[in-house]
């Protein structure tokens, strides 16, 4: 390998810095920091060193590391990158780093926090990154454990059924994911000879498996493999109707570790599907898009409309989560170039405007200790530093032109209307309801007459402007520039989107 | 700006002699972006300033008026009704989406571009005028404000906006600025909401009105651009277009064009404050009068109107029809309303309504250039009147109500000469601006009338016609109660003029009011015998699509011979020599010619008619206006009161939106993830009495899972008052004990 092990680097330096953390004495709260910041912001660097330098866009899969790993089952360690993977993976980095330092005032047992903070990033890092399913699974699973005792110790009052109701959710999920891993496995053996977990290689062969009519139990292999990795995935997404462990693992999670799952766990079931669910059984997703699209339609108004009647501020927010991932099954669905790479950029920058969010959440929370919208108000008055902030961060969140959410959500709803028109003006009550229940939110948060108890509240502070500002500079940036994320995966959104439409049948 | 590839025009270009080069694009662009740099240092330094800054933004908008208007005399001394500049075409254009052209798909190759017309030209000069006038003019009325260079910011960013939006070439970047318009329209509303003294919570629940009420039109307008993209793959306006005629040359009108085209138009709806969006805009006279002078009367709600007139091209007849019933019925609906209100910012918002219905009502009815010239001529004499309103309300410490008033005229001189001009121009009066523009509407309703024969295409004239009457009167009894008579009340004894940043743009905007109809390049006899056609109306012309020719824009490189953009129909005024058939064409002339003189004696009748009545009523007292009301009844209170539409809309759309969203949430609660619960009990139960026979692969690992998960939530919570390596290293072993059980799961 000539040039630096870029992949390895990123997704195992968080598991470096854990190393580190567990060795210091619990006392040294500031070196544990500093150190869980350290880690992260190198991954982080190196992430935009490879975003930014040696990344070719029209190259395909990159950057690989690979090598035996469990040869007896013809396990790899087999890491790469794409288009498809890249600005997910940039987006994970960052998120971390952000949440390291919106965990500063952890107080309890803040050591294990941040060594399972960083533990957490490994896991996504390593999902995104991994090439062979069955490293990908081992990833997978590394990311829920770190995840449910964040929300299970680190959590709110109800926490222990949160984490547990997480836990079980998606667990379901991995164990559905399991069962397809290892259908496949034994599948690919029956056509190599050896069997693999390569996915590459994997992908080349799902043309030969589809052709296979047999059928268990009236439906045939990639059937089959299609809807159990579907749910698996769409739990982890999620997909109406099984969204419901979402809220409360939001309510219930500390501020960071809901920027985290809102930014970037929900984009794994997303990337699941484009980089395994609907390239392995191609015909099956065919014969689903419709459903699917209308699953995705389903999500974005029914999130929309239970959004709107929630007074919890951060429910409000973990609604239109689902109702936002809606955009990406309805663009996914469509196949069309627009409405994928449109799917794909709503990863991105939903990933930037909910963190945003759920930071503004996090800002109210930390000062007022409750998060009942209606017992609020007239906060501008004491934060308009805060207010400045908070503005851009819920018109980005119901996706202002101008903004990133906008572009993504405007070249979804393009892309699919040539497929789904119907769908898509449905869909259009999700956008209307989102911009309702977010103003109505900013104003009952910030507008009219400041109430006594408040009286004391300080604006913004260093710490907080430095988490926030960067995700909403992004917002505004990639709503102007949006070259800079879009030109990164065209080219392998194109050939997804060939691959799969092969199989539309026209 | 990425430049592409130059397309080898220039020196055709240049050999035309109509291009004002490419440079004028710098010029452009700078336009929009001053304000731009000026919202960016406000936001960023505003408050560390002298003055929190206010000059900074309020020059560069002078700046950037100086350049519009200068181009814009560059533009009216080529005197070419085919004068356009398209940067696309003479190769600056911004891949927005994609840089790699290489790929076929259509997003990819969209690119956004400046569009340079003379209809671009006066709508920049206008607006980049106004918007200066109205920056000065803040700068006196917002003295003392406690968000004084937040303002200012947000007024900049407005104006970036609306500037941008004129010089787009294609809906995407129109519908993004036209976006931006909103919000910036929503915090300015909103502006006394955050008010650091008195926050104003009536201000903020207009502004989430406003902006949710416009959102309504903009996504129905962006649904009608997926339409139209998703079988044209284009959304340049001058690629819709070119596909449109061929569209219907080959295939005739389809429903789908009458269902984009209308969409679209919803759009203009909802920002010109059309029946039946048209709630907002009397409520977002909560933001400070000079927004509501500059973006709810003179610019953003005229966007709509643009937006109309710029796909017109796009709309089947069916489409025109809706349009201009639309447009009509606003107009009259309106102006009814603006009989009845007290308070001088509410008449003149329900006055704007319905003077933006004429506008639309002329589009609808193929009087695309009458429209957008009534547009120029009721930006500037509707700025003088809200700020003149303005003045008012700052002349009478804040008091809005013209019960409260009186007898202003001897206090403030100025504004009262600036606004009775207005008015007469408003009301119709020949000579003034307003009587050109508002002539030519109601000649081309009454020529479409005409040439159809039907009843249908009739209504719009004479709903239009009675509009007329109706403004006439409702704008001099706001004249009469607001400066005659004796003062009603302390404020209004103890009245004084406003200082000269007020009164000096009031004196600019009110001296376009008198000549800016005419200009001065035509005498006003002519006008009066209908012999020759105001400027506007002479360089923008109505598009008409059997005449477009789409191999036009790719033979003549953007310049000359495209005509056929904003082409030749029959205005009535014969400039349409040589197209069509001569006979058919002097036949048409004679309606036109018809239609004109009847519908200008027609509008000079009703004007007098109207202004008659109001000074029976408010100036000489004949009638007795509470009596008239009180005989009314029930007519008068319905209204009085807005025909009831909040009441309506509040019961309906509302109610059922915060209705339907319970009970989506009791859904989810407790059926979505009541069946979630009721699984993981069973699960629970079966996992209890299962046992050893539980054999199943699946249900073996999640019932593993369950237990083992409470196990470790068990072991964990003993752990957290323990010793925290002994807990790390129990995740690790965790995730190991994991990957061994996928492993064997593999057995």
């Amino acid at each position: 390998m000539d040039s630096l092990p870029y992949l390895s680097l990123i997704t195992f330096l968080p598991l470096l810095g854990m190393a580190v953390i567990l060795a210091l004495p619990k006392s040294q709260e500031n070196a544990i920091r500093w150190t869980a910041a350290l880690f992260s912001g190198l991954s982080l660097l190196f992430a935009t060193v490879v975003y930014f330098g040696p990344f070719d866009a029209t190259a395909g899969v990159q950057l690989v590391e690979r090598f035996d790993w469990i040869p007896a089952f013809n396990i790899q360690y087999f890491m790469g990158v794409d288009g498809l993977s890249l600005p997910l993976v940039f987006l994970s980095a960052l998120i971390h780093f952000i949440a390291v330092f919106a965990s500063w005032n952890i107080k309890k047992s803040m050591k294990g926090y941040f060594a399972l903070l960083l533990l957490l990033e490994v896991g996504v890092n390593g999902v995104f990154l991994a090439l062979d399913f069955f490293l990908f699974y081992v990833f997978w699973e590394i990311m829920l454990l770190p995840m449910y005792f964040l929300i299970g110790i680190w959590g709110g009052p109800r926490r222990e059924y949160a984490a547990i109701k997480f836990f079980l959710y998606t667990l379901a999920g991995s164990v559905l994911m399991l069962v397809a891993l290892v259908a496949i496995y034994l599948k690919s053996g029956g056509i190599a000879g050896e069997p693999t977990f390569d996915l590459l290689t994997l992908k080349s062969m799902a043309s030969t498996w589809v052709q296979d009519q047999s059928t268990f139990l009236g439906m045939k292999f990639t059937t089959w493999i299609f809807w159990f990795l579907f749910v698996g995935f769409a739990i982890k997404i999620p997909v109406f109707p099984f969204h419901t462990w979402l809220p409360d693992a939001h309510v219930e999670a500390p501020t960071p570790i809901s920027v985290i799952l809102a930014g970037i766990l929900l984009k794994l079931g997303a990337y699941g599907m484009l980089r395994i669910n609907f390239p392995l059984a191609p015909d099956a997703f065919a014969d689903a898009r419709y459903f699917l699209a209308v699953l995705g339609t389903v999500s974005i108004v029914y999130g929309a409309y239970v959004a709107m009647a929630q007074t919890d501020f951060k429910r409000v927010v973990a609604y239109s989560s689902v109702s936002h991932m809606g955009y990406f099954l309805l663009g996914a669905a469509s196949l069309t170039f627009a409405g994928l790479n449109g799917a794909t950029f709503q990863l991105f920058t939903h990933g930037t405007s909910s963190a945003m969010l759920f930071l503004i959440v996090g800002v109210v929370y930390d000062r007022a200790h409750h998060r009942d919208l209606n017992d609020f108000g007239g906060l501008a008055q004491r934060m308009p530093f805060f207010l400045g902030v908070a503005t851009i961060g819920i018109f980005a969140g119901l996706g202002l032109p101008g903004m990133s959410g906008f572009i993504s959500e405007a070249m979804t709803l393009l892309g699919a209307y040539e497929v789904y028109p119907v769908l898509v003006i449905i869909s259009t009550l999700g956008i209307l309801m989102t911009a309702a229940f977010l103003l109505y939110a900013l104003q009952r948060v910030f507008l009219g007459s400041l109430p006594k108890k408040y009286e004391n509240f300080t604006d913004m502070d260093r710490r907080e402007a430095f988490c926030l500002v960067p995700f909403a500079a992004l917002c505004i940036l990639l709503g102007i520039v949006p070259t800079l994320v879009l030109d990164k995966m065209a080219h392998a959104i194109q050939l997804l989107s060939e691959e799969l439409s092969a199989y539309t049948g026209g | 700006m990425l430049p592409a590839p130059p397309i080898e025009s220039l020196t055709a270009a240049a050999a035309e002699g109509a291009t004002l080069g490419n440079s004028a694009y710098a010029f452009l662009l700078a336009v929009p972006l001053l304000p731009l740099v000026g919202w960016l240092l406000q936001v960023f330094f505003g408050r560390k300033l002298p003055r929190q800054g206010d000059w900074l933004p309020t020059s560069g908008m002078a700046l950037s008026a100086l350049i519009a208007v200068v181009m814009f005399i560059r533009v009216l001394f080529q005197w070419n009704p085919d004068f356009l500049m398209s940067s696309a075409e003479d190769g600056f254009a911004w891949r927005f989406f994609f840089s790699d052209g290489s790929i076929p798909a259509p997003i990819a190759q969209f690119t956004a571009g400046i569009l340079y017309d003379n209809l671009s030209a006066f709508l920049l000069a206008m607006v980049a005028l106004v918007s200066f006038l109205v920056h000065l003019f803040s700068v006196g009325y917002m003295q003392g404000d406690s968000r004084y260079n937040i303002f200012f910011s947000n007024l900049s960013l407005f104006t970036f906006a609306m500037l941008g939006l004129v010089l787009s070439d294609n809906m995407v970047f129109f519908f993004v600025f036209w976006e931006i318009m909103g919000l910036c329209s929503y915090l300015l509303i909103g502006h006394l909401a955050q008010d650091r003294k008195q926050p104003k919570m009536s201000a903020a629940w207009a502004s989430l009105k406003a902006f949710m009420t416009t959102r309504i039109g903009d996504v129905c307008l962006f649904v009608g651009m997926a339409v139209f993209w998703a079988k044209f793959d284009t959304l340049s306006f001058h690629g819709l277009y070119t596909a449109t005629a061929d569209h219907v040359a080959a295939n005739g009108w389809e429903g789908w064009m009458t269902f984009g085209a209308i969409m679209m138009f919803l759009g203009a709806v909802g920002k010109s404050a059309q029946f039946p969006l048209h709630v907002w805009l009397p409520d977002a006279m909560e933001g400070p009068t000079p927004v509501s002078a500059m973006i709810h009367a003179a610019t953003m709600v005229a966007a709509g109107v643009y937006l109309t007139g710029r796909i017109y091209l796009l709309c089947s007849p069916e489409a025109q029809l809706v349009i201009a019933c639309v447009g009509a019925f606003t107009a009259i609906f309106a102006a009814t309303i603006g009989i009845t209100g007290f308070d001088i910012k509410k008449v003149l918002a329900y006055s704007t309504i319905s003077q933006l219905g004429y506008m639309i009502a002329a589009i609808g009815v193929g009087g695309v250039s009458a429209g957008l010239f009534h547009v120029i001529t009721h930006a500037i004499f509707k700025a003088c009147l809200f700020l003149g309103s303005g003045s008012v309300i700052h002349g009478c410490h804040h008091e809005q109500d013209m019960r409260e008033m009186g007898g202003l005229r001897k206090k403030m001189p100025i504004t009262y000469i600036t606004m009775l001009v207005s008015t007469l121009a408003i009301s119709g009066v020949p000579l003034f601006a307003g009587f050109y523009s508002k002539d030519a509407i109601l000649a081309k309703a009454l020529e479409k009338s005409m040439v159809t024969q039907e009843w249908i295409w009739a209504m719009p004239f004479y709903l239009l016609v009675v509009a007329a009457a109706v403004t006439a009167f409702y704008m001099f009894r706001l004249i009469f109660m607001t400066f005659h008579g004796e003062p009603r009340s302390d404020h209004a004894h103890h009245a004084h003029e406003s200082p000269w940043t007020m009164t000096v743009p009031l004196m600019v905007l009110g001296f376009f009011a008198v000549f800016g109809g005419k200009f001065w390049i035509t005498d006003p006899l002519h006008a009066v015998s209908g012999g020759r056609t105001p400027w506007f109306m002479a360089l923008v012309h109505d598009p008409d699509l059997e005449r477009w020719e789409s191999s036009a824009i790719e033979q003549a490189h953007g310049y000359g011979g495209h005509g056929a953009l904003l082409s030749h129909a029959a205005d009535g005024h014969g400039s349409g020599e040589g197209h069509g058939a001569a006979a058919g064409h002097d036949e048409h002339h004679d309606v036109a010619h018809t239609a004109h003189v009847r519908a200008m004696i027609t509008s000079i009748i009703v004007a007098t008619l109207g202004i008659l009545t109001a000074c029976l009523f408010y100036l000489f007292g004949v009638f007795n206006p509470k009596k008239v009301a009180a005989a009314l009844g029930g007519l008068y209170r319905l209204v009085f009161n807005k025909y009831f539409f909040d009441e309506l809309y509040h019961a309906t759309v509302i109610r059922g939106t915060v209705v339907f969203s319970g009970f989506l949430s009791w859904v989810d609660q407790n059926i979505v993830d009541g069946t979630v619960l009721l699984v993981g009990r069973t699960m629970k139960r079966l996992a209890g009495f299962s046992g050893a026979a539980d054999k199943y692969v699946v249900d073996g690992a999640v019932n593993w899972v369950g237990e083992s998960t409470q196990a470790a939530g068990q072991a964990v919570r003993r752990i957290q008052t323990g010793r925290i390596q002994q807990y790390a290293y129990f995740t690790f072993a965790g995730a190991v004990l994991l990957a061994a059980v996928v492993l064997l799961d593999l057995f």
